[in-house]
């Protein structure tokens, strides 16, 4: 059977999995259609909630981005320690507060609809922004495994997503999501543990990476800090130099992460407030799978591209270009790998030739620039082919990249079509609506946030790689603290909080939009993106953390000056702090 | 009545002291040992390199499991001794 059969198969399978979830988990009433009926057992949230998360990124770039080394463990540290903030500090009292979004919260503890506005315009922006990267990540998953072109790639995975979240909203969406963790995982891991069994012996990636590499008898780690020193590169265990800006991207990270509305919402679906704060700890277990296996990949993928390129140790000629292995071959086709024989000695000289070190290196040895261009996803997508192993593996990784992309495009449409449905048209423009007219309007609402999501996807805006940033920052400069002043403060009113979301939500736009061009135009940029132009070496990834701390002490400030809440808001704040008498999501 | 008001002020003091403390854990894994602390830890070697690099890429994960699986077992039973469950 040849290669594109087998990855037919094992993704016409999987959908054909998700299709029939859809048919079983349909949704009969709005409480099934925004929290699934309130009836899931935490577990199974924390399983949903993990495919919810886990995106086409972090699935196909993330052990990329990592195998740049130590200084990007913030994105380890800060996409798991946000679920530490989510647990105690929001989780389990937005549960007991029981309607079905994060607006809803929003709009009744600061008893406005301005509030409410505030925090439905916030949620759409950051939502719309990330389904685009999943859309793309979706069309690019189809477009490399199964011979589609990448607008066909979309367009399939628009369908799928059509059927279970349009008939089934939250409920057909929570079961496939288990289907897909299911899936995503065991197609990450098995690679992983092959990789690390051919690399130390050992079948646990994350101990793998700390033990020793068969062939040269060293700890693996020090082996390719070794290997990179040689060819100019920093060591991959080096320390940073500006721990500042560290310390806040790691920051902003997580209370972005706990300020995901999409994320929030799957908290609202488990039945008790005891399984809130179970879940959430099966949600960073599930996670953690991942989490953990993915710097072994990165590690482990990086030694190993460099022993393909430098066959004798990276003191010794590089291997001939003639000599490639076919997975490079492959690779090459999709532009993923790209090689440039820069001084015409028909070897691949892969280096650092940016760094004084590699320069001098390159002088030395007779190198005219680094020929060899390999893209971050390439570490995950080639890794069963590097590590030589069999075709289903490959099967596997694509329906994998494809549930991770379809699972958190799901969730993201979810929140984004009960903003819609719920927030704007029930609460605010007709609170009147029918449960029946209520359940329309959510249906008709995701098939229009797909469509625009599969618009976006096809004619991406030119700012692709900046939304995630984007979607953090505002996460953790608008709702996260407006969520957690709600809960841990009596004394915050609406005009403190909306003063607060909306100056977190501007100075943070502001600062990203200085360093990376308004409005993500490019060539707009008032500053140039340099950590000398960086107000205290902060870079503009990691403002979410100062634009949060400017809502906290702007919605406290302006809250200390102006009127209490009136009453009945401070007994809605003391009922949400106690699980007493929570009972289901209810209707209202 | 007063009771009652008095129990809830109780648990809410329990549960504030238990998030501060877990906060200063999760802080302390990652902030401190993962990233600030660092060079301190740089003599303590573990598979090649230094105890710091092993908190940013795994100890500090494996300790937010931790930490949330004790805060809601904590929370659980404070619910029940202070009357605040869910019946």
């Amino acid at each position: 059977m040849s290669q594109f059969a087998i990855n037919l198969l094992f993704v016409g399978a999987s959908f054909a999995l998700y299709i029939g979830i859809a048919v079983w988990a349909r949704a009969g009433s709005t409480k099934e259609f925004y929290v699934a009926g309130g009836g899931v057992n935490p577990v199974t949230n924390g399983m949903a909630t993990a495919a919810d998360w886990m995106s086409a990124a972090s699935f196909i770039s993330m052990a990329g981005l990592l195998s740049v080394g130590y200084v990007n463990s913030s994105f380890l540290m800060g996409w798991t320690g946000g679920y530490v903030l989510l647990a105690m500090l929001l989780a389990p009292y937005l549960r007991k507060f029981g309607k079905f979004t994060v607006p809803d919260f929003i709009g009744d503890r600061f008893y406005s609809q301005g509030a409410r506005l505030t925090a439905v315009v916030c949620l759409i922006i950051m939502s719309v922004t990330y389904v685009i990267g999943q859309m793309t990540g979706a069309g690019v998953a189809f477009s490399r495994f199964l011979e589609v072109s990448s607008s066909a790639g979309i367009w399939i995975a628009a369908a799928i997503v059509f059927i279970y979240a349009v008939f089934g909203g939250m409920k057909g969406i929570t079961y496939t999501q288990v289907a897909q963790y299911v899936v995503l995982i065991v197609a990450y891991t098995i690679p992983a543990v092959f990789i690390s069994l051919q690399l130390t012996g050992n079948p646990i990636p994350m101990f793998g990476m700390f033990s020793e590499h068969t062939e040269s008898g060293l700890p693996l780690l020090q082996k390719l800090d070794e290997v990179v020193r040689e060819l100019g590169f920093r060591d991959y265990t080096a320390d940073v130099d500006n721990k500042l800006n560290m310390v806040l991207f790691t920051l902003s990270l997580m209370i972005g992460t706990a300020g995901l509305p999409h994320v929030i919402i799957r908290f609202f679906t488990v039945p008790k407030v005891s399984d809130a704060r179970w879940s959430a700890g099966w949600t960073l277990i599930f996670i953690a799978i991942l989490y953990l296996t993915a710097p072994a990949v990165a590690s482990m993928a990086r030694l190993n591209l460099l022993t393909t390129i430098y066959p004798d140790g990276p003191t010794q000629p590089a291997l001939e270009y003639a000599d490639r292995p076919d997975w490079v071959k492959t690779w090459e086709t999709t532009g993923l790998i790209r090689f440039e024989d820069k001084n015409n000695d028909g070897r691949i000289q892969m280096y650092a030739d940016t760094t004084p070190a590699g320069i001098a290196i390159a002088q030395e040895r007779g190198w005219e620039g680094n020929e060899l261009v390999v893209n971050n996803d390439i570490l995950v997508l080639a890794n069963p082919e590097i590590a030589n192993l069999p075709p289903w593996v490959i099967g596997l990784i694509a329906a994998g990249g494809i549930a991770a992309a379809l699972s958190t495009a799901a969730g993201l449409l979810l929140a984004i079509s009960s903003a819609i449905s719920h927030d704007l048209i029930k609460n605010i423009i007709n609170p009147k609506i029918s449960e029946k007219g209520e359940m329309l309007a959510a249906r008709i609402s995701m098939g229009g946030a797909i469509l625009l999501a599969t618009y976006l996807g096809l004619n991406p805006p030119g700012f692709a790689a900046q939304v995630v940033a984007l979607a953090f920052g505002i996460a953790a400069a608008s709702l996260f603290p407006a969520l957690m002043m709600g809960i841990f403060s009596k004394r915050v009113n609406s005009k403190g909080a909306i003063a607060g979301m909306l100056t977190g939500l501007i100075a943070t736009l502001l600062y990203i939009f200085t360093f990376l061009g308004w409005f993500f135009i490019p060539g707009t940029a008032t500053l140039a993106n340099t950590p000398d132009n960086w107000l205290f070496g902060i870079s503009p990834l990691s403002f979410g953390a100062v634009g949060a701390m400017l809502n906290f002490a702007v919605a406290y400030g302006i809250s200390m000056m102006t009127e209490e809440p009136p009453q009945e808001i401070q007994d809605l704040v003391e009922s949400v702090r106690s699980p007493h008498g929570a009972g289901g999501a209810v209707s209202h | 009545m007063a009771d009652q008001s008095d129990k809830a002020a109780l648990y809410w003091k329990a549960n504030l002291r238990l998030i501060v403390i877990s906060l200063a854990i999760w802080a302390f894994v990652s902030y401190g040992c993962g990233i600030l602390f660092r060079p301190l830890l740089a003599n303590i070697s573990i598979g090649g390199t230094d105890l710091g690099f092993w908190f940013a890429q795994q100890g500090s994960i494996l300790t937010f499991i931790l930490l949330i699986f004790f805060y809601a077992w904590r929370m659980n039973t404070l619910d029940k001794e202070l009357g605040a469950g869910e019946e």
